[in-house]
């Protein structure tokens, strides 16, 4: 949005909102983050209908049963879906970054983080590079803080 | 089966624009409401019931707006409810409203509402947040990340082009130019969409609906108002809605229960809303679609969700323009949400443009013989959807 032309209408009387949180997270989250913490990508499994979710939740909305085991994710799995983003949204990453829904060896549904280490200089041409079916590895960053960006994706060395 | 029957029996729409800047919220609210309940023939006194169509309101930057807009469409003294199930708000009212009447509790209820997306700067910012704080919004999901990756996923499932989206925009945009209320409009070109800046691959600038104002209004009535104050309605004669996981990941794989690159969800609220109206064949029997479509990429997967076309399919058709005005079915005469897109009440106007031309008041626009019309709405991580088909006979 053109923001100089805004702020020059004298029928415009500008406001902002500065709002701060504390979320609680719960048990489930709080095992699946003491895990990413070991390096481990923990999953719920419902022994009922034999599947497996991340993230991980503490009721299974197939079977409606509440999830009774763990299980350790396969550190790598297929892109089921991906972007590359080359415009900067307000309060979001610097451009180009790449995001795509993985689905982890051993998981029924996939989650979504960064690929990393990919030139993207050529979106057309990296775009290529992701299509849905395309293997990727996790890769942990070094000192994991217990948070969703402790890991994330990337192609298999070429 | 409904108790009463229920018919649209009037429409207001204000101009959608970035920025109106000549009237507060509440007076652009108002302004729907009074072109709705005039387009009627009614007062506000003989409103029974309203229902307030209003989607996030970090947008507009008021918390909780319906409280403010009461005053401003006659709420006064009258039940009022709120219904928000994001960009499906609009048709989520709808189907609020016509449950009210259906049910017999109310003869006449105005749903209405507006919205001002670009009061902010930061709307894709506000859009991040709707997703889960722990393990998505750190991922930059916004409207148009969320969609580009079903796009992405589609794209590769049935060998679309960008090309073949461009030439929805084109057309959407072609359409526009008849609505004195569109947003966006005119004669483009395939190469302008294709050269216009990348955003989040496979979407260009073009592919993407704008941040509008404005506001919208239907009023809906039971058959004996109906009767007594308006000679060409447009019925309610199917409605269908459903709702789908936050996770779009569950959506995505073997182990998916609806497709999300194939709006699956949609295929469950036309059969329903089908069943209601009598439609077992929807490309004979339905001129008109207003389809919930902010993105190029969002109109195919919807058509085919709701059996105009086998999967994979509505790209071919598109190309080779059955989906022009006046052609096997006329897609988005309005020029639909490409064009325009406040989001609160996108799903009213997504009704409200196909009542129009039911009931042959749809301006330059209008198409000859409208005897059925569908509109549909999506919200949430494309997670709330509904459907609503108008006829001009009862069923």
């Amino acid at each position: 949005m053109p923001k100089q032309e805004v702020m020059n209408n004298a029928n415009i009387i500008t406001g902002e909102w500065h709002v701060r949180y504390n979320y609680s997270i719960g048990k489930v989250a709080g095992k699946f983050f003491e895990g990413l913490k070991h390096k481990k990508i923990l999953a719920t499994h419902c022994s009922k209908c034999g599947l497996s979710f991340l993230p991980p939740r503490a009721y299974c909305e197939r079977s409606f049963e509440p999830f009774d085991q763990w299980v350790e994710a396969g550190l790598e799995g297929v892109i089921e879906a991906a972007t590359i983003v080359s415009v900067q949204f307000e309060n979001l990453p610097r451009p180009p970054y790449a995001i795509a829904y993985v689905r982890l060896d051993g998981v029924s549904t996939a989650l979504i983080n960064f690929v990393r280490g990919m030139d993207l200089s050529n979106v057309e041409h990296a775009a290529q590079r992701l299509n849905p079916g395309t293997r990727v590895r996790v890769e942990f960053i070094d000192n994991p803080q217990g948070r969703i960006t402790d890991f994330h994706y990337v192609l298999p060395a070429a | 089966m409904p108790k009463n029957r229920v018919a649209v029996i009037g429409v207001g729409e204000t101009p959608f624009r970035a920025h109106v800047t000549d009237k507060t919220y509440v007076e652009l609210s108002q302004d729907a409401a009074k072109a709705a309940l005039e387009d009627a023939g009614l007062t506000p006194d003989d409103v029974d019931a309203i229902v307030f169509s209003m989607a996030p309101t970090q947008f507009m930057g008021v918390n909780d707006v319906e409280k403010w807009a009461v005053d401003s469409i006659w709420a006064s003294g009258k039940p009022l409810m709120r219904v928000h199930t994001g960009g499906a708000t609009g048709g989520s009212a709808l189907h609020a409203g016509y449950a009210h009447v259906a049910s017999g509790m109310y003869r006449t209820v105005l749903v209405v509402g507006a919205d001002r997306v670009a009061e902010t700067p930061d709307a894709q910012h506000i859009l991040n947040l709707i997703w889960d704080p722990f393990y998505e919004q750190d991922f930059a999901l916004n409207t148009v990340t969320m969609t580009a990756l079903a796009t992405q996923r589609y794209m590769h499932k049935y060998g679309t082009t960008e090309e073949q989206f461009a030439r929805v925009v084109v057309r959407s945009r072609k359409n526009a130019l008849q609505n004195p209320n569109a947003h966006l409009k005119g004669n483009i070109t395939v190469d302008d969409v294709m050269k216009s800046p990348r955003m989040s691959w496979p979407y260009k600038l073009f592919d993407i609906c704008p941040r509008s104002s404005g506001a919208a209004a239907v009023v809906l009535a039971n058959e004996e108002v109906t009767k007594r104050h308006c000679s060409r309605p447009a019925f309610i004669n199917g409605i269908g809605g459903l709702t789908s996981t936050v996770f779009m990941g569950d959506r995505v794989g073997p182990y998916s229960d609806a497709e999300f690159c194939d709006e699956a969800e949609l295929k469950f609220a036309g059969k329903e809303a089908y069943a209601q109206a009598g439609i077992t064949n929807p490309m004979k029997q339905i001129q008109v679609v207003e389809l919930y479509d902010p993105f190029s990429s969002i109109q195919f997967p919807q058509l085919e969700s709701l059996g105009f076309c086998e999967r994979g399919r509505a790209q071919d058709l598109s190309d080779d323009g059955s989906f022009d005005m006046g052609a096997m079915l006329s897609v988005n005469p309005s020029g639909g949400t490409l064009c325009s897109n406040p989001i609160g009440v996108t799903g009213l106007v997504r009704v409200a443009d196909a009542a129009l031309q039911i009931m042959g008041k749809a301006g330059k626009n209008q198409l000859p013989d409208v005897q059925n019309a569908l509109s549909t709405a999506i919200g949430g991580s494309v997670q709330f959807v509904n459907c609503t088909v108008l006829g001009a006979d009862y069923v």
